[in-house]
C-alpha cells in the first residue's frame, strides 16, 4: 500500500513541478492545486498507513486497547487543505484581476515592476 | 510546569492538572491582543476614523505584553504555555525563548512607527479596505512565528502572515502591485508548501511535532534521513529570507506597494525565515549543521557580494534597497555558517539591526518619493536643499546600513568577525573556507556603503536631475505638507533616533544578542525543561 502510495505521491509531485515551470498562470495555478494534494497525501502516507481501526478511547479507559488508525495527519492534513484552499483562491482572483488589468497570463509579459528595457544607472558619481 | 505525576483528581495521565499561572499568559499576550484586536477593527471598518487609534492603542498594549515577556524570559529563562490543557508534546505549546522574544519585541516597535507613518499616506478608501486589520495580523503572524514552541503552528503562523502581506501587497489596486503580488505571492506559497513538506517527513521521521520532542528524539535518527529533510528546510526558509539563488522575487515585488507596506515587508519578512534557519539547523536538528555548512557559506558569500552589486545597478530607489535587505540576509547567513554562540549572536544582532534600519530607510525613501514625485533616481536630486534633516537621517542610515561605526549595523558585523577570526584558527577542515565568508562580509560593507551613498548622492546632493541639467534645481520638488511632516518625518526621525542611540550605548542590545544565541546553543536543555518540566530530564 505504502509503494503504491509512494508512486502516486511521486507522480502528483512530478506533475506538479512540471506545470509550475510553465509560463502561463492558469497551468502554474493547476500546479498549486496538484502540489497542494501531494503535500497532503505525502502527510497522509508518511503518518503510517494502518488499519482503519478508529480512534476512539473506551470509558473508563486512557488508552485504547488495540493499535488504532493514526488521528494526527488527518488533523494536519485538515488544516493545510483549509489553508492550501483559502490561499488557492486568492491566487486565483489574483491571476483573473492581472489578467483584467495587465491584459496578460504569461509570465514574460508581465514586465510592470520589472521593465523589461529598464535604464541604465546613472553614470555620475 | 507541567507535571506528570499521579494527580488526586479525576484526570487522565497525559493531562494539565494545573492550569497555566496567569504569569505565564504573557506568552500569548503579544499574539492574542493583534489578533483580537485586528478582527474588532474588521468587525469596525466602516468606522475609518477608529481604525488609527484603536490599533495604536492595540499594539502600544502589544508592546507591553513584549516588555514584560522579554523581561521574564531573560530573567526565569525560557517560558512555556500549552494550550488545551493537553501535557506536551500533545498540546500546542507556545514557547518563548530570548530568541523569539527579542525578534518579537523589534517587530512590535517596528509596526509602532509604520502605524504612524502609515497615517500620512492611507487613504479613506485604504482603511475601509481594511489596511489596519491586515497590518495588526501580520504582526499576528510574525509574532505567532517567533514565540510558537510546534513546527507545524510554526507552519500556520507563516500562513498568516502570508495572507496579511497578499492583502498588504494589493491593496490599493495598482497595476504594478498586481504584477508584484503574482511573483510574490507563488514563490512564497510554494517556498511554504516546501515547508510542509519538510514537517512532513520530520513527522514520519521523529514522530512528532513539538520543538522540545524534537530536540530529544532528532538525535536518534540516522543523519543521512536528517540530511535530505534539513536540505528541504533551508530551501523553503532560505526562498522566504530571499537568499542569493532564489531571490529574485525580492527586487521584483518590494517596492510596488505602498512605502508603508515595503517598509513593514522590509522590516519583519525576511527575518522571519532567517529565524527559521536558526531554529531548524542550530537547535531542532543541529546536525544538519555541519552537513549544510558548506552549503551555508557558499550562498552566504554569493548573497553578500552580489546583492549590493545588484543594488548598484539600479535607477529605482526603492528596487535598490531591496538588494540591500539581501545583503543584510547574506551577513545573518554568514552568522549561521560559523554557528558557533559569537556566529548566532552576530546573526540574531543583525537580524535586530536590519529590522530598524531596513524599515527606517524604506521610510526615508517613502518621503523623498513624495517630495520629489518620482522614485527614479536619474529624475531625483536637490532633496538636500527641500529637507536637510531628511537628507541627515539618510546618510545615517546608509552609514548603518554599511556597517561603519557609530551606528547599529557596526556592532554586528563587529561580533559577525570576531565570529569567523575565532573559528580560523581552529583545527577545522573547514577553516580556511571561512577567510572567504569573512571577507565577503567585508566587501559587502564596502559595496553597501558605495551603492547607499550613491543613492544619497543622486537624490540629495546632486543639484538636479541626471544628465545636462544636473545643475539647474530640480523643479519638481514639493515641500513635506504638515501631515506629511507630523506623521511621515516624525516617526523615520524617532525610529532613526533608536538607531543612533542604541548604536552609542551597545551593551544593553549587544547582552540581548548574546543572551539569544545562548537561548539557541548552550542553554537549549533550558527549552526542554520548560516544556515538559523539571523531572523529564
Amino acid at each position: 500500500m505504502e509503494t503504491a502510495l509512494a508512486i502516486l505521491i511521486g507522480l502528483f509531485f512530478t506533475v506538479a513541478i512540471y506545470l509550475l515551470l510553465s509560463r502561463s498562470l492558469i497551468r502554474m495555478l493547476l500546479g498549486v492545486a496538484i502540489l497542494g494534494n501531494a503535500v497532503n497525501l505525502l502527510i497522509f502516507t508518511i503518518g503510517r498507513v494502518t488499519r482503519e481501526v478508529p480512534p476512539i478511547v473506551p470509558n473508563g479507559q486512557y488508552q485504547p486497547l488495540e493499535p488504532i488508525a493514526n488521528p494526527l495527519p488527518q488533523a494536519l492534513i485538515l488544516t493545510a487543505i483549509v489553508i492550501g484552499f483559502s490561499l488557492f483562491a486568492f491566487l486565483l482572483v489574483l491571476t483573473y484581476r492581472a489578467y483584467q488589468e495587465l491584459n496578460a497570463d504569461n509570465t514574460d509579459t508581465m514586465r510592470v515592476a520589472e521593465p523589461e528595457d529598464s535604464p541604465r544607472p546613472p553614470l555620475s558619481y | 510546569m507541567a507535571s506528570s505525576a499521579a494527580t488526586p483528581k479525576d484526570l487522565p495521565p497525559a493531562m494539565l492538572d494545573v492550569a497555566t499561572s496567569i504569569a505565564d499568559w504573557v506568552v500569548v499576550w503579544p499574539i492574542v491582543l493583534p489578533m483580537v484586536g485586528a478582527a474588532i477593527l474588521l468587525m469596525l471598518r466602516n468606522r475609518t476614523e477608529w481604525q488609527a487609534p484603536f490599533s495604536f492603542a492595540i499594539l502600544v498594549a502589544t508592546l507591553l505584553a513584549n516588555f514584560s515577556l522579554i523581561q521574564t524570559v531573560f530573567t526565569k529563562g525560557t517560558l512555556t504555555m500549552t494550550m488545551g490543557n493537553w501535557l506536551p508534546p500533545f498540546g500546542i505549546s507556545f514557547t518563548a525563548d530570548s530568541l523569539g522574544a527579542l525578534f518579537a519585541l523589534v517587530s512590535t516597535v517596528v509596526m509602532i512607527v509604520v502605524l504612524f507613518f502609515v497615517q500620512s499616506e492611507v487613504e479613506d478608501r485604504e482603511t475601509k479596505y481594511g489596511y489596519h486589520p491586515l497590518m495588526l495580523i501580520l504582526l499576528t503572524g510574525v509574532s505567532g512565528a517567533f514565540l510558537t514552541g510546534d513546527l507545524f503552528n510554526l507552519y500556520v503562523w507563516f500562513e498568516v502572515m502570508l495572507i496579511a502581506s497578499f492583502g498588504l501587497m494589493v491593496i490599493g489596486g495598482r497595476k504594478i502591485q498586481l504584477d508584484a503580488a503574482i511573483k510574490y505571492g507563488f514563490i512564497n506559497f510554494l517556498a511554504t508548501t516546501f515547508f510542509l513538506i519538510g514537517i512532513a517527513y520530520i513527522y514520519g521521521l521523529v514522530g512528532t511535532l513539538n520543538m522540545a520532542d524534537i530536540m530529544v528524539k532528532a538525535p536518534l535518527v540516522e543523519n543521512g534521513a536528517i540530511a535530505s529533510v534539513a536540505a528541504l528546510f533551508f530551501l523553503a526558509f532560505a526562498m522566504k529570507a530571499a537568499v542569493f539563488p532564489v531571490n529574485s522575487w525580492l527586487p521584483a515585488s518590494y517596492h510596488a506597494p505602498d512605502p508603508a507596506v515595503s517598509a513593514l515587508f522590509a522590516g519583519l519578512l525576511t527575518k522571519v525565515g532567517i529565524y527559521g534557519l536558526l531554529r531548524v539547523h542550530l537547535m531542532l536538528i543541529p546536525q544538519s549543521h555541519a552537513q549544510l555548512q558548506i552549503a551555508f557559506m557558499v550562498v552566504a558569500v554569493l548573497t553578500l557580494v552580489l546583492s549590493p552589486l545588484g543594488a548598484l545597478a539600479q535607477t529605482n530607489a526603492r528596487r535598490a534597497l531591496g538588494f540591500l535587505v539581501m545583503g543584510g540576509i547574506g551577513a545573518m547567513l554568514a552568522g549561521l555558517a560559523f554557528g558557533t554562540p559569537y556566529g548566532i549572536a552576530g546573526a540574531s544582532l543583525y537580524a535586530v539591526h536590519s529590522m530598524l534600519t531596513m524599515t527606517a530607510l524604506y521610510l526615508a525613501v517613502g518621503l523623498v518619493e513624495r517630495m520629489g514625485g518620482t522614485s527614479d533616481i536619474r529624475h531625483l536630486g536637490g532633496l538636500y536643499k527641500a529637507s536637510s534633516p531628511l537628507s541627515i537621517l539618510f546618510l545615517i542610515l546608509v552609514f548603518a546600513a554599511a556597517g561603519l561605526p557609530p551606528f547599529l549595523g557596526f556592532w554586528p558585523k563587529l561580533t559577525l568577525l570576531q565570529a569567523g577570526i575565532s573559528l580560523t584558527t581552529q583545527k577545522d577542515p573547514l577553516a580556511v573556507y571561512h577567510w572567504w565568508v569573512i571577507g565577503a562580509l567585508l566587501l559587502n560593507s564596502l559595496l553597501t556603503s558605495i551603492a547607499g551613498s550613491r543613492l544619497w548622492a543622486h537624490i540629495f546632493w546632486r543639484n538636479g536631475r541626471e544628465g545636462k541639467q544636473s545643475e539647474i534645481p530640480n523643479a519638481n520638488i514639493k515641500p513635506l505638507d504638515r501631515r506629511g511632516f507630523v506623521w511621515g518625518l516624525l516617526p523615520t526621525m524617532a525610529l532613526v533616533g533608536i538607531i543612533v542611540v542604541v548604536g552609542l550605548w551597545p551593551s544593553l542590545y549587544i547582552q540581548a544578542g548574546f543572551e539569544s544565541a545562548k537561548s539557541v546553543t548552550i542553554f537549549s536543555p533550558n527549552y526542554i525543561t520548560s516544556v515538559f518540566g523539571e523531572n523529564s530530564q
